[in-house]
């Protein structure tokens, strides 16, 4: 039975989820991946249209906190745990491209 | 700027802006400008495994006082998650509002009477900011970037015109009053220079009638100036291409002040995806109408009802006259330079002395309170003190405090009796009879003469108007 | 090893103290955590020191709490200041977190001795303890089998009396299972009963953290010490701690159970037996037992796997090598993300990335992520509906008593059977338990479900207490 994901679609995915396949593993995942789907179609399947999708189970709202001042953490604290740091700033490789 | 060959430029405006709040969105870490790096983060701003949002609640009521100000109806929202990498972003993603915003179907009037709509103003969470080392300091050519994360998760409300502005002169005038309603609503500071108030320009052309064109976005404009130049220049750009025959790219384009011009920054070969989905950890945000009423309530005049207020009180108002009002307005002086008026001062000096001493004096305007300022206003209406000594007083209150008569008696503006007036124009009749005998002929001009041989003699310390009175009842 | 109420008792008594029995705990570690790799961290300078701290408040004359001196293990998805802490995987490994989560911080105050942290399946993902980047934990019972997952790690401690309570979180199963497969009492309680401010996030809108015990009464004291409103978590419910402890003995007379067909088909003989008997022993206690049939309940494995994968796509973004774990350098920031994240998660992790990644990409939303948070309102619905027929309803756990490794890595759809009959609840955000009861192949404990409205945690102690006595281990 054919996967409902096509490889192209699992490739696509992957970059977004800034994760690199090899070959064997696109395959694999393009067949796995397709078979959790395949079971996901009977919910897709459905006719829910006029079925409102739950927010909280027990209709919480409204949770709000005051304009407060609280501790913050110290920046050595913060900085130990970077992979690399500098002038008290995260250090990353260069940025290809602004922001979106 | 006129687009040539009768082309018409579209234009919509979002506007980013920070909130005044004492903490960021959705945590206590302290919501200022300038600290050191990484000093106001914990481990909700900084993302750390585990952490979660809880909502600032004055950030909720700035956000429905911007709404109302722009006439936008208030519903309840939720919080959506918009998801893409980038390593400004703690979480990479950052919450939002999406399809479920705040505030939405508002709109703006100008000073002109035009209307521009304001389609959203919703929440967000601001990003940390990075710096970049190598090249030129701008993101090309940067071999390694440095990430500051204070700025991270300070609120902001993104406020989304619909594509109703059609000149660059008409975008600045919206950016300019919205400013002065953020400012107003006690929401921001308005200080572009600062980064707290961000624009992005999405400019298109078409001839008149005929559909939208393709659009270009220009991000992260922050001064008006470069607001206007950037979209003149890039509609310009796109007439000039299409009539080339090219067609518009569907681009993110960047202003670059130094050049004058817009160039790529990239173009996206696909849009990004960024799978917005409802925030699961926070909850709905339902504002019920005793809330909204409490804002409604609490928020003062907009700048439009400023600006009708005191031209109410001015009788046939001049040109300089009106350039100071806008000027007392922007700067939250119409109150002071009412109750001024109201209490018999001129109408042009109160807004002269608003419109320039105080607006230089304005980050102590504190020092000065509304009877100093009267007091001194008065004491130059009445003649003991000269423009030049009023305006002094004023700076010298604004810098170091103090009441007008003790700050004029330090000075040395000791009140020029009525007496000694009196004496010095006497002697100067003797002096200068020719002089004399033309201006009790009528001749007005010569008020001048006498007044500045008033000033020679006293040191400056004579009042204009009481010469002319005292020289009108010599004649 | 005692009971949790005993040490605390005795320890409050001076008849022992804290210190002892925390060198009690330690002996137990030492002697037999190589063998089954039950604890990724064990802290015995912190846990000495904790324990040293109790003592002396006790002598001060201060109350220190209820679970005075009782040693307790932590799974390791909850950040504990200066301790280590990594989700089980390799791309937190060495992290140090700058802060403790809210439910460490009340079981401290509630005077228990954190021993340490308990292995996991990464990001909690799994059923069996399998996908730990630091191999797996072996079933004490039957250390060629599985201790269930993904909380395997601190079911194993308590079922091998290295500690007599353990924390872990449920998402899909994840202490029940577990609980069920190492004969324990294992609770996920009511969503947002329970803080999940500084727990490592899997699903956000189904993680919640509950206890594990030998038996009712401890699995109450610490589900009391735990619970209650977190200024932290904008999910956390209103209200303070339930009183459960005091109610743990009101017995099931005059309540009304369901018994759920779609919580125990398909599921082994061996299990349904138990199940059928334990019906008959709350009966026999004065219940009553209705047949009900909760349809909606087919449709939860689907729903949760792709709510689940959706969300932690999200909330596993924050590991990019940029701000602390692991980091795989690379010439640009993207590629150092990439590889970091290659190198950092485990299969089933990218699995679950990639298929919640999908589930939410453009043109797929409303087919797949947007239909299962419809299909959640119709579960909800569904046992609400169910809850007028009956108080409590009852079910199976697990599917089959601990299965051996290996079983079911191969196929991933196999392993996720394995949650059918504890998805329902995390969907629906109503507590539920599982509670030993008879055993199965092999001499192997069976674990019996019970659920329960939204906040009726005291209702499933006391059923559950039945239950306890009737099958004599209390």
């Amino acid at each position: 039975m054919g996967s409902p994901l096509r490889r192209e679609d699992v490739a696509k995915v992957a970059t977004l989820a800034r994760l690199s396949l090899t070959d064997a593993e696109l395959d694999q995942f393009t067949d796995q991946l397709g078979q959790v789907l395949e079971h996901a179609n009977d919910i897709a399947a459905l006719n829910l249209d006029n079925v409102i999708p739950t927010a909280h189970p027990f209709g919480l709202i409204n949770v709000v906190r005051e304009d407060v001042l609280r501790a913050s953490l110290s920046r050595d604290a913060v900085l130990d745990m970077a992979p690399d740091a500098q002038d008290g700033r995260f250090a990353v490789p260069r940025i290809m491209g602004e922001a979106p | 700027m006129t687009l040539p060959n009768d082309w018409e430029m579209v234009i919509g405006l979002e506007v980013h802006t920070e909130l005044k709040t004492t903490t960021k969105m959705f945590c206590g870490c302290a919501n200022v400008f300038g600290s050191e790096p990484n000093t106001n983060i914990c481990p909700v701003c900084l993302g750390l495994p585990g952490s979660l949002p809880v909502l600032n609640v004055h950030a909720v009521d700035l956000a429905m006082a911007i709404g109302i100000a722009l006439h936008s109806t208030i519903a309840s929202s939720t919080f959506h998650r918009k998801n893409y990498f980038y390593p400004d972003m703690p979480k990479d993603f950052q919450i939002s509002q999406y399809d479920l915003p705040i505030n939405s179907g508002g709109h703006l009037d100008l000073p002109d009477g035009s209307r521009v709509s304001v389609e959203r103003a919703h929440l967000e969470e601001d990003t940390g900011k990075s710096t970049h080392l190598g090249g030129s300091g701008r993101i090309q050519g940067a071999d390694r970037s440095l990430v500051d994360y204070n700025r991270s998760g300070v609120p902001l409300v993104e406020i989304v015109s619909g594509p109703d502005i059609r000149s660059s002169a008409q975008a600045r005038a919206y950016a300019s009053e919205l400013r002065g309603i953020l400012i107003a609503t006690g929401a921001s500071d308005g200080r572009m220079e600062e980064g707290s108030m961000r624009m992005d320009a999405n400019v298109s052309v078409r001839k008149p009638g005929a559909p939208l064109g393709t659009r270009c976005e220009i991000k992260n404009l922050n001064s008006l100036r470069s607001l206007q130049r950037a979209i003149d220049f890039e509609a310009l750009r796109q007439v000039e291409l299409i009539e080339g025959g090219g067609t518009v790219r569907q681009e993110t384009r960047h202003w670059d002040e130094q050049l004058g011009e817009t160039s790529t920054m990239r173009t996206k070969e696909e849009a990004e995806d960024y799978r917005y989905f409802r925030e699961p950890d926070l909850v709905d945000l339902v504002p019920d109408q005793a809330w909204q009423d409490r804002i409604r309530a609490s928020l003062g005049q907009m700048p439009a009802e400023r600006r009708a207020v005191l031209l109410a009180r001015l009788d046939d108002p001049t040109s300089s006259q009106l350039d100071a009002l806008e000027v007392v307005v922007d700067l939250g002086f119409d109150a002071l330079v009412i109750s001024a008026i109201d209490a018999k001062v001129d109408a042009s000096i109160a807004l002269a002395r608003a419109a320039n001493e105080l607006a230089a004096g304005i980050d102590n305007i504190a020092n000065l309170t509304p009877e100093a300022f009267i007091a001194t206003l008065k004491m130059e209406q009445g003649g003991e003190l000269s423009a030049t000594q009023a305006k002094t007083v004023l700076l010298e209150i604004l810098q170091h405090g103090g009441d007008p008569r003790t700050v004029a008696s330090a000075k040395g503006f000791e009140q020029l009796s009525s007496d000694s007036l009196g004496a010095t124009v006497g002697e100067l009749i003797t002096q200068f009879p020719e002089e004399w005998s033309r201006y009790r002929d009528g001749d007005e001009k010569l008020a001048q003469f006498f007044i500045g041989q008033v000033m020679k003699l006293t040191s400056g310390k004579a009042n204009g108007k009481s010469v002319i009175a005292e020289l009108q009842a010599r004649r | 090893m005692r009971t949790a109420a005993a040490i605390a008792s005795d320890v409050k008594s001076g008849v022992t103290s804290a210190e002892a029995e925390t060198r009690i705990s330690l002996e137990a570690i030492r002697a037999r955590n190589e063998k089954l790799n039950i604890f990724l961290f064990v802290d015995e300078v912190g846990a000495l020191e904790a324990a040293r701290r109790v003592d002396e408040r006790i002598a001060a004359g201060e109350d220190v709490g209820p679970l005075a001196g009782v040693p307790i293990a932590l799974k390791d998805n909850m950040c504990q200041v200066g301790v280590p802490t990594t989700a089980g995987s390799r791309i937190l490994e060495g992290w140090l977190p700058p802060y403790s989560a809210t439910v460490i911080d009340r079981v401290i105050d509630a005077g228990a001795v954190p021993m340490g942290k308990t292995n996991m399946d990464e990001f909690a993902m799994g059923s069996s303890t399998e996908t730990s980047a630091y191999g797996p934990t072996r079933n004490p019972l039957d250390p060629s089998r599985v201790p269930g997952g993904s909380s395997g790690g601190s079911a194993a401690a308590v079922a091998d009396d290295m500690t007599p309570i353990s924390l872990g979180s449920d998402t899909g199963g994840s202490i029940r299972q577990p609980a069920a497969l190492c004969g324990l009492v294992g609770v996920k309680p009511t969503y947002g009963l329970v803080s999940r401010y500084g727990l490592i996030a899997f699903a956000s809108s189904l993680d919640q953290i509950g206890p594990f015990a030998k038996n009712v009464t401890d699995a109450a004291m610490l589900l009391e010490a735990i619970a209650g409103h977190d200024p932290m978590d904008s999910t956390s419910l209103p209200e303070p701690s339930p009183s459960l402890v005091a109610h743990v003995d009101d017995g099931v007379a005059g309540k009304k159970i369901g018994l759920v067909r779609e919580l125990y088909e398909g599921a082994d003989d061996d299990v349904i037996a138990s199940l059928h008997r334990a019906v008959e022993v709350l009966r026999d206690a004065g219940a009553t037992i209705v047949e009900l049939a909760v349809p909606e309940i087919r449709l939860g494995l689907s729903a949760y796997y792709l709510i689940a994968p959706a969300e932690a796509s999200s909330n596993l973004a924050r590991y990019d090598g940029v701000r602390y774990g692991l980091r795989v350098d690379a010439d640009d920031v993207a590629a150092m993300n990439e590889a970091t994240r290659t190198v950092g998660f485990g299969a089933e992790v990218k699995r679950r990335i990639m298929l919640g990644t999908y589930a939410l990409s453009a043109g797929y939303y409303d087919a797949y992520y947007g239909q299962a948070l419809k299909v959640r309102t119709q579960m909800i619905d569904a046992f609400r509906r169910a809850y007028h027929e009956a108080d409590l309803l009852i079910g199976a756990t697990a599917p089959s008593v601990a299965f051996e490794f290996g079983a079911k890595m191969d196929n991933p759809m196999a392993m996720y059977l394995s949650d059918v009959f504890t998805i329902p609840t995390n969907l629906a955000g109503d507590p539920a338990m599982s509670v030993p009861f008879g055993t199965g192949e092999g001499g192997l404990p069976v674990g019996v479900q019970l659920l329960g409205p939204g906040r009726s945690e005291a209702q499933l102690f006391a059923a559950s207490r039945v239950l306890e006595v009737a099958d004599g281990r209390s």
